[in-house]
């Protein structure tokens, strides 16, 4: 599993016997990712707390079900991510379902701003109004694309691992991305444009 | 962008490009077309510096103490929080 590798310790067969010390790690190794999603995707430290704890009481109840065929991170990313998608849905009822087509067949929008801002000095790049300016891009990304984008970009987690979480093609996954970072690029250039005209 | 045809072309594969991930073949026409077209090495230096700002701004996350106390306390696991 992608960058935190700890599924390989954590015994499937144990926890499927009911053992709590292994419950117990399982829920010590993977909360801090779990934790990290939910606030990501929620902004707010409360719900955030909601799907940490949904997400093991859930992964608990159908631990027995659970065939091993995706690893276990995988498997608890896929959970939390219903979770926040479904908290997400009672407050932004306007939100779009990970799963419509969401224009994967259309074609790139053009780049609207060509600004050249790599030059910029590294503390005006990591500035904190910089990165609130990123942070906000983040939280405006459509849904669809950005259910993608934290898990690829900030999660680590590779193609296939991605596309098993969200029920997507890998295909799909490579073009939701995409388009997150382009758009992403385009809210940063139109910042960092005002810098430097300003 | 002003060679728009070869532009958009460049668009779909440029997210594998930055990524290393893209079929040789291809990443040779890409750098060829870039060599020629400004605003597309814009773009590709501009999309490579964002992934580089989001990987540099990002911050350690730990769960905090009592959130991590209440989960413990939610799954009947108090005995292993000390752990």
């Amino acid at each position: 599993m992608g960058k935190d590798g700890h599924s390989e310790r954590i015994s499937l067969e144990a926890l499927q016997n009911g053992d709590r010390v292994e419950f117990a790690r399982l829920v010590e190794t993977y909360s801090p990712l779990i934790y990290r999603l939910g606030l990501k995707m929620l902004q707010n430290p409360l719900d955030a707390e909601d799907v940490l704890q949904e997400t093991f009481i859930k992964a608990y109840s159908h631990l027995e079900g659970f065939n091993g065929r995706s690893s276990l991170s995988t498997w608890l990313y896929r959970i939390a991510m219903n979770e926040a998608l479904m908290l997400l849905r009672r407050k932004r009822p306007q939100t779009i379902s990970v799963d419509e087509p969401w224009g994967d067949q259309e074609e790139e929008r053009d780049p609207l701003q060509i600004v050249d801002w790599c030059c910029l000095p590294e503390q005006e790049l990591l500035s904190a109004e910089s990165r609130a300016t990123l942070d906000r891009a983040i939280d405006n990304l459509p849904t669809a694309l950005r259910v993608v984008f934290l898990l690829r970009d900030i999660e680590g987690l590779s193609t296939r691992e991605t596309a098993e979480v969200l029920d997507l093609s890998q295909a799909a996954v490579k073009t939701r991305l995409s388009r997150a970072r382009l758009r992403l690029r385009e809210d940063l250039s139109t910042y960092f444009k005002s810098r430097l005209e300003g | 962008m002003r060679n728009s045809e070869n532009c958009r072309q460049l668009l779909t594969s440029l997210s594998d490009y930055i990524d290393g991930t893209l079929e040789e073949q291809l990443c040779a026409k890409l750098e060829r077309h870039m060599a020629g077209c400004e605003d597309c090495r814009i773009v590709v230096d501009t999309l490579r510096k964002t992934i580089y700002l989001y990987h540099a701004s990002a911050q350690p996350t730990s769960v905090p103490a009592d959130v991590r106390q209440r989960l413990y306390q939610r799954l009947d696991l108090e005995e292993f929080l000390d752990r």
